[in-house]
């Protein structure tokens, strides 16, 4: 059998010591991290840490102010909505709708991305010409707006909407995968593997591909949080979520006319996607730091 | 006699250079007639500076690239003639190369075992079991320890790479191998290693060797043939104690003046050479040594030696040829 | 007084795996005009040790000294406005790979004339002629034309001697060379070494040579400092050195090298250097040298006359090369 598993196991655990060490050099990307994983478990356990139903109307207790405030009360911490409905228990289920909407919208403009532009880099003539020159054209569209086009096509709705934003990411991660495997294909370890044979399948995703994903990973992590963003931006104009779906977007958007009678109930879903994204960007930058080889460290 | 396993006769290799829209394509000559025989067992060492060939003629003979004319087989197949894609593999198999640079030569994200493996994978259909089994016999030739496998290359040292690299071009048991500067990136104390575990595993393994390098100290050492090229063309070419002792060409006599050595006692008369290696892309006419020649004289200018044999080796020089020197 | 003197340099860098020592108390010192080798492999941290000195080490790096003069000023103390004063101008540094020290968004002129500038004030087109001057000094012909290449545009002994001008621009007291011929082709090292010396004799410049290539010092050094694993082994003048080494690694490494072969196998040393993991009790060469005893192997030994060794060789078993 392989020479002993416990031997993988230790150089597993010490690639994971060295990448903590220079990752948690940063206090900030630590800070961030404790904050997403915290998020995290609060999307995990929705169901449970949420004091109410999201979609309950409690019309008694409509437009009721944060528990801290005159006229609050504990049972709504963060106030209610204009039908009543409990806005810490809409938030709570909305972060699982963020971040699925964030990694959906990740995976998808990450995958299709890394494919092309591998191809692109490694075979290059016309297929490449083709596929950066499409790429190109994806760009020079502003971003938010090819998506509420590409929506108002498919049809509003959060699946819709995360496609059209996967379809916007997807030339950034092209361009960066592109530009690794350029710079990869010429060293010595592919022409090593294309001279006993390798096919160019086995060159391009069992030998390049990995040398490519730490910007990626980085660029990955970055688009995470924009796409919360551009989520809520789409929901927000009602081309997303839709009501009652308690994305965060959508609870600014359907509460907009409140915005100066009962502003908690914007400004709570506002500071929920501000300290979520912030923390994701923090996360990525510790991550770029801690992934880039070419820092010199001794 | 032992087998001839390399003959290559006439090798030229040109690139297309483009320079610019409307401008025709200039001709990088980057391989100029390269001749010579390996037989098993032996080592030919092809020696140069930047923009010798040496590199390119490398890649003809690990087949990465095809020669634009001349003739190469190896063990006996033609190169240029085959597509039989069988023959092609087969061929594959005979020849392998060790790069110079030992860490980029290995792929920073796969472990040792799989780096070593991977000619297996690709080539055989041996279970993973036999496939572990081999590369194991093979770290144990090369002398690395069995809790490698596990490891990725950033965990070793120069040296150690340098085996996985040796380990992983013996794994389908070449019969020539083609070591690119395979020493230069290391120490000395390192260097001796590993030459060490070269001739042996030449002995034993009973392999042909074409040692590319710059380092004539090690070539002396290592070599039963040498090949000195220059821009691309060989200048001198024969047994390697003949031209250590008695170089003829002008070119290989400055190469040895310039190799420093240890040895302070003898005062050796430097042969200094001016100027700069000339572009492959612009070369003198006549003899490219001719700007840089101490002997240089109108002829050289014009028209371009051919290799002459004198003695025991061959040598490409007017000077040579007129009776200059 | 000497030039340059360092006492008990230390220099530790931060990694994931516990703190790694790069250099452990070395000594070392340097008189004007003179020509000291530096010798070493890998983890040897010859270049570490020249960083440190020139303050040009990662954040991760924590360095110490007993002294660290040159000129009479402390380095040691120094803020970076001050050292950046003699940086450059009074102590400069060559390194190895020359297609990449230079910038290559700035011609040669500029980034000569820029240096110039650093140090003197004053408008860059005012130092056109010097540079010029500089660039024939260094051998580079046309050099007038050559102000407006770009780095790309020149080979790498070009580039080298490019360097090379640059650091002498400001007429340095030392200049210091790390590996700066490993990267050439030999015909164009031997005429970088020649230069150098040239133009040390000229400026009355002290020259410090970082090399692992015992060839190249044979045939330049006045004076040599050999390293082991961050420490300092042996120092001895040249001569005597290749004659009769004394210490049993700087013995060994000579013998290593190919030209000192008997016969088809070279002499090699076995084992390999130790890192942060496996550094030896007693010497840090002892598990790979031939003469090593109990006492080598439990106890590190001490300096005496510049070497480090329990049992200095006294007949050294140096092959010695076989005149032509």
């Amino acid at each position: 059998m392989n020479p002993s598993a416990a031997s993988s196991k230790s150089t597993l655990k010490q690639q994971w010591q060295e990448f903590w060490f220079y990752f948690s050099v940063s206090k900030t990307a630590v800070a961030g991290l404790v904050f997403l994983v915290l998020v995290v478990l609060m999307a995990l356990f929705a169901d449970v840490i949420s004091p109410h139903e999201p979609a309950e109307q409690y019309r008694q207790f409509a437009k009721l102010p944060p528990a801290w405030k005159e006229g609050g009360q504990m049972q709504f911490f963060l106030g209610t909505d204009y039908a009543g409905r409990d806005m810490l228990s809409r938030i709570i289920h909305g972060s699982r709708l963020s971040l699925l909407a964030g990694a959906i919208v990740v995976v998808l403009s990450l995958s299709v991305g890394v494919f092309l532009g591998l191809v692109a880099g490694y075979r290059g003539g016309w297929l490449e010409t083709t596929i950066m020159r499409v790429m190109d054209t994806i760009m020079a569209v502003p971003g938010l707006l090819l998506a509420l086009v590409l929506v108002a096509i498919l049809g509003p709705g959060l699946l819709n909407a995360m496609v059209a934003i996967a379809i916007t990411y997807t030339p950034y991660f092209v361009r960066l995968t592109r530009a690794s495997t350029l710079s990869e294909l010429n060293r010595d370890y592919v022409t090593a593997s294309k001279m006993t044979g390798a096919s160019s399948t086995r060159l391009m995703f069992v030998s390049i591909l990995p040398n490519c994903m730490a910007p990626v990973i980085v660029q990955g992590t970055l688009s995470f949080s924009t796409a919360i963003l551009d989520t809520a931006a789409l929901g927000f104009l009602g081309m997303g979520a839709q009501a009652p779906t308690p994305e965060w977007g959508t609870l600014i958007a359907e509460n907009r006319d409140l915005i100066l009678n009962a502003p908690w109930t914007v400004t709570f879903p506002g500071i929920a996607i501000l300290l979520a994204v912030l923390a994701i960007n923090l996360v990525g930058d510790g991550l770029r730091d801690a992934l880039d080889p070419k820092l010199k460290r001794s | 006699m032992s087998e001839q396993l390399i003959n290559a006769r006439d090798l030229h290799k040109y690139y297309s250079i483009k320079s610019g829209y409307l401008q025709p394509s200039k001709n990088l000559k980057a391989l100029a007639g390269a001749s010579f025989e390996l037989y098993a067992g032996k080592t030919l060492a092809v020696v140069g500076e930047s923009g010798c060939g040496k590199s390119t003629l490398a890649r003809l003979l690990t087949m990465i690239e095809q020669p634009t004319s001349g003739q190469l087989s190896i063990d006996g197949i033609d190169v240029a003639i085959t597509t039989d894609k069988s023959i092609k593999k087969q061929l594959r198999q005979s020849i392998q190369m060790v790069f110079q640079d030992p860490f980029g030569s290995l792929n920073p994200r796969q472990k040792i075992g799989n780096i070593i493996q991977e000619p297996l994978i690709i080539n055989t259909d041996l279970s993973t079991n036999e496939r572990h089994q081999k590369v194991l016999e093979m770290m144990e030739l090369v002398g690395l320890r069995k809790e490698h496998f596990q490891r990725y290359p950033h965990m070793f040292s120069g040296g150690q790479r340098q085996r996985v690299a040796i380990a992983r071009a013996l794994i389908l048991k070449p019969k020539v191998v083609v070591l690119d500067e395979p020493v230069s990136a290391l120490d000395v104390s390192i260097q001796a290693q590993v030459i060490n575990l070269l001739i042996e595993l030449q002995q034993e393994l009973g392999l042909a060797y074409v040692f590319i390098s710059h380092d004539l100290s090690v070539v002396r050492h290592i070599a039963d043939e040498i090949l000195v090229m220059y821009l691309g063309k060989p200048v001198e070419q024969g047994p390697s104690e003949v031209i250590f002792n008695n170089p003829k060409h002008p070119y290989t006599q400055a190469l040895l003046s310039a190799t420093p050595s240890t040895n302070i006692n003898t005062k050796r008369q430097r042969i200094k050479l001016i100027g700069e290696l000339p572009s492959p892309i612009n070369p003198p006419t006549g003899c490219a040594f001719n700007p840089r020649c101490q002997h240089a004289h109108k002829s050289c200018k014009i028209s371009e030696p051919i290799m002459e044999t004198y003695g025991e080796s061959q040598a490409a020089c007017l000077a040579l040829d007129e009776g200059r020197i | 007084m000497a030039l340059l003197e360092i006492t008990n340099l230390t220099v530790e860098f931060a990694t994931a795996t516990g703190s790694l020592r790069a250099v452990d108390g070395i000594n070392l010192s340097v008189d004007e005009r003179e020509i000291l080798a530096i010798v070493g492999e890998s983890g040897s941290g010859k270049s570490v040790a020249m960083l440190a000195l020139m303050g040009l080490l990662p954040w991760t790096a924590k360095v110490s000294a007993d002294s660290m003069l040159f000129d009479g000023q402390d380095l040691l103390g120094m803020n970076d406005k001050q050292r950046r004063k003699i940086i450059g101008k009074d102590i400069s540094m060559i390194f190895q790979e020359p297609m990449t020290s230079l910038n290559p968004c700035f011609t040669v002129g500029y980034q000569i004339t820029e240096v110039l500038c650093q140090h003197f004030g004053g408008k860059r087109r005012s130092y056109n002629n010097r540079a010029i001057e500089l660039l024939n000094q260094v051998g580079i012909p046309a050099a007038e034309s050559r102000l407006n290449s770009y780095p790309h545009q020149l080979s790498g002994g070009m580039c080298q001697r490019v360097m090379i001008a640059m650091m002498i621009a400001c007429q340095p007291k030392l200049l210091i060379a790390d590996e700066p011929t490993t990267a050439l082709d030999v015909t164009i090292q031997a005429q970088i070494l020649e230069l150098l010396i040239e133009l040390q004799k000229n400026h009355g410049m002290a020259l410090v040579l970082i090399t692992h290539d015992m060839a190249v010092v044979a045939e330049t050094a006045e004076r040599v400092v050999v390293l082991y694993a961050g420490q300092q082994v042996e120092q001895r003048k040249a001569e005597k050195l290749f004659k009769n080494p004394k210490h049993p690694y700087s013995e060994a490494l000579l013998n290593a090298l190919p030209e000192r072969a008997q016969d088809k196998l070279l002499n090699a040393i076995p084992g390999v250097v130790p890192g942060q993991m496996d550094r030896p009790q007693g010497c840090l060469f002892s598990p790979r040298c031939s003469y090593a005893q109990e006492v080598c192997r439990q106890e590190p030994p001490k300096l005496k006359d510049g070497i480090l060794c329990h049992f200095p060789l006294s007949q050294p078993k140096a092959i010695s090369v076989e005149s032509e």
